[in-house]
């Protein structure tokens, strides 16, 4: 529980950010809300030579309309998603998903960019974000790129980000169609042992925590274009998966709750 | 056993008016705690000490080959490296202490603070590094290498017991610790249950539990080379039990050890003990003449710290064509873990008289193997045998009521023992205080709306609702207030039960109470406040109350086992006592009238049938400050000392109701409702009597439903930090409904009896009764704890014929 020694560099842009990373090499991190890094560094499960902190930069905490979509500032607090009203808006499977993350002492640190950065296949934005089809923009030294949420997640706690490049900006579509997220775990506090964010009346359904990456479950979302019935659909959506086996559920505990719970979702989004 | 009752019959009238006891009043120590001036061990600033860090074993079982040291010397601000052969010199070879040996040939392998030559569990101190910051110490740790040879280990308890089973102690030949049993009468047992009409045989199972206290464990060493003395701070229940067990593992004169407990952030039972830790800072602070501090970190003491439970439970019971129970039989494995901790293996027998719980049964045997396990010992954890036992009972009624087809509340009303019993002699040898059951589940019924939840659940089986509805009993009796020091005695513990108090009063009437128990959460100044305050006619808030430093309080058996006020309390009311027939007699003196014609009313003595002829306690206080004008032969100040050793135990009871929505579909339980009924005797402050409730309800319904420290098949511990242990939070708490009902116990002056663990003890019977209640029609009769969704769902799969597999 105590973390191994290490730098500390305050960035005061993003520029600045993403030149402290190159210079730092692979050993340099950024620290964005701290509450995914932090825990990992006293486990000694992370073990940075330089933490780059990000977490200054409000000029990167925003969520406004931009030509029909929504865009928010990587450095964004969950609870700031929870509580917007432009999502409230045009985009009220984003800001639920976010009311859903940890307690509220989480939510008032953690951020949009370092969840999805962070790529844990158990939490829950980067599904909603990859259920809504958004896209992300990362700012490198070679400037800035977009890269589509499903090219994003490559691995457990693995993504498309080079070691210096920053996260800066999410987009997503506005989408008020019929819309759910189910969580289910044990305390309040917790991870998902299985989660499914429904968009859009169903054309876009992600699962959380059922493979090494946030999943797009295809096999539900191409049912329901067909036709077929939110129970139909729900049964195939552990399709081809081979989620983990932790403590809390083994591989078909997992691929049971990802059945009973997309079709839950499905029904609460309004699909028949 | 037997345990004597010498009841001082009924609790005599207050000589003054009562007007705190039974009052809800805020606790005073929560302003400190909740603006955080409360001082921990942490906060303590030591200039110049040197930090521990320990190194611990990977390793549930291995042979120690080496342990190479230098890439953490090179680390700046390790000042020292030492293996457990380095160390053995400062404590010549003395163990850790046991101090209930419960048989006369109980294996008790010697325990070193740390290991020479072979670790036994993972978690097991093999070296330690001294520096001079919390930082390096912990690089130091991580950096001193150790050669191991892993060797077979002992993982599973009942495994474990088994004849082919690799030894934890290879000398000893086996894993057994001991077996300790109680049968009254042998034949008439088996006599009882070859007639039985009913014979009820279940297995259960007791995971082991991390008792996670919100402050882990810290110890400060601080030594005064000029004069040899040395002051241990250390996070724990029992500085005095703590004082003379160092002073004898290391040899120091007891006059030069003083303990400190400061504030102290929650133990539940795992603070009582004597740590390693404790230790080694004791004599490295000795050895080095600077103070040697250390903090344990949340996972250093999921492995390091005592667990709880751990028990495979077979119980039996052989019942009449009603339903009435005539005998029953438990036989119990118990798991010790790797070494006997200080009461280790007593935990169980704290159990031992109860698995016939609150029935009036007639015949009793109860057997107890302790077994060694390549696993963190377990010891003392809230309820302490006790909740083991009731679980056990409270399924198995549960099992007869659906086997004679009664509810579980009438195959409980059936077999309680009446209210017209008591004191009653219990088969297993105790003496039964005082109760009435019948009512306490009259009353609790009422409290959980029976009628309406058993309705809301035959309509939700009638419409085949995914979400089925449970209702779950448990009833419990718990023995409480320990100890008669004489039953300690028969049963081999080292210590006994009695508790000391001083009362003070200050020159302005101020009062100073000195107690013996030693609070870490419970609210003993402001009980003790209260208890005082009602005798002398004073307000609470002018008697302080001083503790948990050995220097402040010598004498002290410290707090556990819900022992602190039916026995510390009683002290107090005791002293308190004291102090009045002297300030009376001094009253006497100069109101000039004999100590009999006066009565103490409001504050005040004065002349019976002439109130205007009075004194007040003030001038009392300061009359016996100044000895200007004493009676002959009266010594000069206020002040009593009083040492209480009960005559019994006291038996709090109580009957709790929960109700559990199940989602069937994805094995999801959630406490909807929770009622409680619970006697504890008469209580001194409501508010704490129902804090203590909800905590150990919460507790208890967390063995149900979260907690389980889980091994893996080579003994590490896979819930070694709280993302994997799940202790339940505030928004996992059911809605409580608390009612009580009192029977004063006859065994105290005050009537009180003790509420300390009773949650805990009455909660997790309760859940899983609701849980196998919901699920019955399905066909599910158990579920294994903790029920987690999955486990629920597996259960429900496998009733149905379908094994859960897809
Ligand atoms: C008690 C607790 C409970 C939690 N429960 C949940 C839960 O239920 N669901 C859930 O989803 N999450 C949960 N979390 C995680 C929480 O949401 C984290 O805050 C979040 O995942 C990471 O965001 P952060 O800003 O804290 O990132 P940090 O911890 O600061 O960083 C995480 C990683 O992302 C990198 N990073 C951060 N920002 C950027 C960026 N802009 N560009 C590139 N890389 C970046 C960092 O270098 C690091 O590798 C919980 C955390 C805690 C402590």
């Amino acid at each position: 529980m105590i973390p191994a020694a290490f730098d500390y560099e305050v960035a005061d842009s993003a520029a600045h950010a993403v030149e402290l990373l190159s210079r730092g090499g692979d050993e340099a991190k950024l620290l964005a809300g701290g509450h995914s890094l932090i825990p990992m560094m006293r486990y000694r499960l992370a073990t940075p030579s330089v933490l780059v902190d990000v977490g200054r930069l409000d000029d990167l905490r925003y969520i406004e309309r931009r030509n029909g979509a929504v865009a928010v500032g990587a450095l964004t607090r969950h609870s700031e998603l929870e509580h917007s009203g432009v999502l409230a808006e045009h985009c009220p499977l984003l800001a639920a998903v976010a009311a859903e993350v940890g307690d509220p002492a989480v939510r008032h640190r953690g951020t949009l960019g370092g969840t999805l950065a962070h790529a844990d296949p158990a939490s829950d934005l980067p599904a909603a974000v990859l259920a809504l089809g958004g896209t992300l923009v990362a700012r490198g030294p070679g400037g800035d790129r977009e890269i589509a949420a499903a090219d994003f997640f490559t691995g457990w706690f693995e993504s498309a980000l080079a070691p210096d490049e920053m996260l800066v900006e999410v987009r997503v579509p506005a989408s008020t169609g019929g819309w759910n997220y189910q969580k289910f775990n044990r305390r309040a506090q917790d991870w998902a042992i299985v989660g499914v964010a429904v968009a859009d009346g169903g054309s876009g359904v992600a699962l959380v925590n059922m493979g090494s990456t946030p999943i797009r479950a295809a096999a539900v979302e191409q049912a329901l274009a067909d036709g077929a019935t939110a129970a139909d659909a729900a049964a195939l959506a552990a399709e081809g998966l081979d989620p983990p086996a932790d403590l809390n559920a083994d591989a078909d505990f997992r691929r049971h709750l990802a059945r009973v719970l997309t079709r839950r979702a499905l029904t609460a989004a309004g699909v028949p | 056993m037997t345990a004597t009752a010498t009841a001082e019959a009924e609790a005599p009238a207050p000589t003054a008016k009562a007007t705190h006891f039974g009052s809800r009043r805020l606790r005073r120590e929560d302003p400190a705690l909740l603006t955080g001036e409360a001082r921990f061990v942490d906060d303590l600033h030591l200039p110049g000490a040197l930090w521990l860090g320990v190194v611990r074993s990977t390793e549930a079982h291995a042979v120690i080959h080496g342990i190479d040291t230098d890439a953490a010397l090179r680390i700046e601000g390790v000042t020292e490296v030492l293996t457990g052969a380095d160390l053995a010199p400062l404590w010549g070879g003395a163990a850790l202490p046991c101090a209930w040996p419960v048989t006369d040939d109980m294996h008790n392998p010697p325990h070193l603070p740390v290991a020479v030559g072979e670790a036994k569990y993972a978690g097991d101190a093999v070296a330690v590094v001294l520096a001079t910051s919390r930082y390096a110490a912990a690089d130091g740790a991580a950096a001193v290498a150790v050669d191991y040879e892993p060797k077979p280990a002992a993982i599973d308890l009942a495994s474990a017991a088994e004849p082919d089973s690799p030894l934890v102690h290879e000398s000893l030949g086996t894993n057994a610790s001991y077996t300790w049993e109680l049968t009254p009468d042998p034949d008439a047992v088996e006599k009882a249950f070859a007639e039985a009409e009913h014979v009820i045989e279940e297995r259960f199972i007791q995971q082991r539990l991390i008792p996670a206290a919100m402050e882990p464990r810290g110890v400060a060493a601080v030594p005064s080379p000029a004069g040899g003395e040395l002051t241990l701070y250390s996070a724990t229940q029992i500085p005095h039990i703590l004082k003379v067990m160092t002073a004898v593992t290391l040899g120091i004169g007891e006059n030069k050890l003083r303990v400190v407990a400061p504030a102290v952030g929650g133990g539940f039972g795992s603070k009582l003990n004597v740590y390693a830790e404790e230790i080694i800072c004791s004599a490295l602070a000795l050895r080095k003449g600077v103070p040697v501090r250390w903090t344990e970190s949340r996972s250093e003491a999921a492995l390091a710290t005592i667990q709880g439970r751990g028990q495979v439970q077979d119980i039996a019971l052989a019942a009449d064509a009603d339903g009435r129970v005539k005998a029953v039989k438990a036989r119990l494995l118990a798991d010790m873990g790797a070494y006997l901790q200080l009461v280790t293996p007593g935990i169980p027998l704290l159990g031992a008289f109860l698995y016939h719980g609150c029935y009036d049964i007639g015949h009793y045997s109860f057997v107890c193997t302790g077994v060694f396990t390549n696993k963190t010992p377990t010891d003392a954890y809230r309820g302490a045998g006790r909740p083991e036992a009731t679980y056990a009972i409270e399924r198995a009624m549960d099992s007869l009521a659906a086997a004679t087809g009664l509810t579980p509340e009438e195959v409980r009303a059936r077999n309680f023992i009446s209210a017209d019993a008591f004191p009653y002699t219990s088969c297993a040898g105790l003496i039964f205080d005082s109760g009435d059951y019948h009512a306490v589940l009259d009353r609790a019924m009422a409290l959980a709306d029976l009628d309406a939840r058993r309705a809301d659940q035959a309509r939700r089986r009638a419409e085949q609702n995914p979400r089925q509805l449970g209702i779950g009993f448990s009833s419990y009796v718990e023995m409480c207030g320990l100890a008669p020091s004489r039953v300690l005695a028969s049963l081999n513990y080292g210590a006994g039960g009695w508790e000391a108090a001083t009362v003070r009063v200050l020159p302005t009437a101020k009062v100073q109470v000195v107690t013996g128990a030693t609070p870490h959460g419970q609210g003993h100044e402001t009980a003790w406040s209260m208890i005082v305050a009602d005798r002398l006619g004073i307000d609470p808030d002018d008697v302080e109350v001083l503790h948990s430093d050995t220097a402040v309080s010598p004498t002290g058996m410290d707090t556990y086992g819900s022992r602190s006020l039916a026995v510390g309390g009683t002290a107090i009311y005791m002293a308190t006592e004291r102090v009045l027939d002297k300030a009376r007699v001094i009253a006497a003196h100069r109101l000039e009238a004999s100590p009999e014609d006066l009565e103490y009313v409001d504050g005040s003595f004065r002349v019976r049938g002439t109130p205007a002829s009075s004194v007040a306690f003030g001038e009392i206080a300061f009359a016996a400050f100044t000895a200007h004008d004493l009676p002959d032969g009266v010594e000069p100040n206020l002040e009593a000392h009083a040492t209480y050793d009960p005559p019994n135990f006291t038996f709090p009871n109580g009957t709790h109701v929960a109700t559990v929505e199940v989602d069937t579909e994805t094995g999801a339980v959630e406490v909807v409702d929770y009622a409680a009924v619970d006697d504890c005797g008469r209580q001194v402050n409501p508010l704490i009597v129902e804090g203590q409730i909800h905590g150990g309800i919460l507790q208890g319904a967390a063995q149900a439903l979260y907690e389980d420290a889980v091994y893996t098949d080579d003994g590490q511990l896979a819930t070694a930090s709280l993302v994997d242990y799940l202790v339940p939070s505030a928004a996992e708490a059911p809605r409580y409904r608390l009612d009580s009902h009192v029977s004063p116990s006859p065994t105290n002056p005050m009537g009180v009896k003790g509420i300390g663990e009773a949650g805990t003890i009455a909660a997790t019977p309760a859940v899983i009764n609701a849980i196998v209640d919901a699920l019955r029609p399905l066909g599910v009769t158990d579920v294994e704890m903790p029920a987690s969704p999955q486990t629920v769902w597996r259960a429900i799969e496998t009733a149905r014929g379908r094994g859960g597999a897809s």
